[in-house]
């Protein structure tokens, strides 16, 4: 995997990207987009970063559909909270969740999905520790946003990262 | 507008569906900025136009696109990955900003820096 292509993932997402921009899949803009992706692999290279390694792109399929439907019923959530509820927020806080995932890379899509999904914001990470600031909108049961995010989220994170 | 009269009546009615569902969520989210009660409160309610509300908007746009080239028109996908990428970043900023603002004015509502790094910035 070293010498020409060092991330062909990036490389093939960039070469992606461009055609999409350029709305064409003419020969000369695929032969852009190649060239344009591969510097753009090598200047990645050259900050050498952490290889991710994407163990099982199933589970990561799967975790994509999850995340969806969950983002769906959290804007349904926060949406009756706002609208519905007479003082609202009243439930606010921050909550600590220990957390058993490492990689770096399984950190930041985590970090990712507990943001974008509304009603949670991941606040700051300790890394000597391992434990993870949330701020949740709904905090009526610390155990449920637990489960949630470590059952749900961070299992399949470790299988797909670790 | 000579584009609307070449539009099928289902497929304007789909458009205004997912645009008005999408405008009608960002509101809602509007609306809890204004309503919420704190600042770590009201940080959530945006999120609510960059997922459902952003989502339903593009999906019109592709859709309305895609019908009247009469090809595939699927560039809002990038619109979508990289509003989803990025919104975090500036909301874990604001976040932090403000507890960082709350912890150095020694507020009682937020969680207490466990570790000196965490109150006095590196460098």
């Amino acid at each position: 995997m070293n010498g020409i292509l060092p991330y062909p993932l990036l490389s093939l997402a960039l070469l992606v990207l461009w055609l999409l921009l350029n709305q064409s899949v003419s020969a000369g803009h695929v032969i852009l987009g190649s060239v344009i992706a591969v510097l753009a692999s090598w200047v990645m290279a050259a900050l050498r970063p952490e290889k991710p390694r994407i163990r099982r792109p199933g589970a990561a399929l799967r975790l994509t559909g999850m995340v969806l439907v969950d983002i769906l019923r959290s804007n349904l959530a926060v949406g009756r909270i706002i609208v519905r509820s007479r003082e609202p927020g009243v439930n606010a806080g921050f909550m600590t969740i220990p957390l058993d995932i490492r990689s770096r890379q399984g950190l930041a899509v985590l970090s990712i999905i507990i943001t974008s999904t509304p009603g949670t914001i991941w606040v700051s990470y300790d890394a000597a520790k391992g434990t993870l600031l949330l701020h949740v909108l709904d905090l009526i049961d610390e155990t449920v946003w637990i489960r949630t995010i470590k059952g749900r989220y961070e299992r399949l994170l470790m299988e797909i990262f670790d | 507008m000579t584009a609307l009269e070449d539009l099928p009546a289902w497929t304007a009615f789909f458009v205004s569906l997912c645009v008005l569902l999408g405008a009608a969520v960002t509101l809602i989210g509007s609306l809890g900025l204004l309503r919420l009660g704190n600042f770590y409160a009201r940080v959530h309610a945006p999120t609510l136009g960059a997922t459902l509300g952003m989502g339903s908007i593009l999906l019109g746009s592709a859709f309305y696109f895609s019908v009247l080239e009469t090809r595939p028109v699927v560039h809002e996908i990038l619109i979508a990955a990289f509003v989803t990428l990025t919104t975090p970043v500036t909301l874990m900023l604001l976040a932090r900003a403000a507890l960082y603002r709350d912890r150095t004015e020694g507020s009682t509502d937020v969680p207490a820096a466990e570790m000196a790094e965490d109150l006095i910035p590196p460098g």
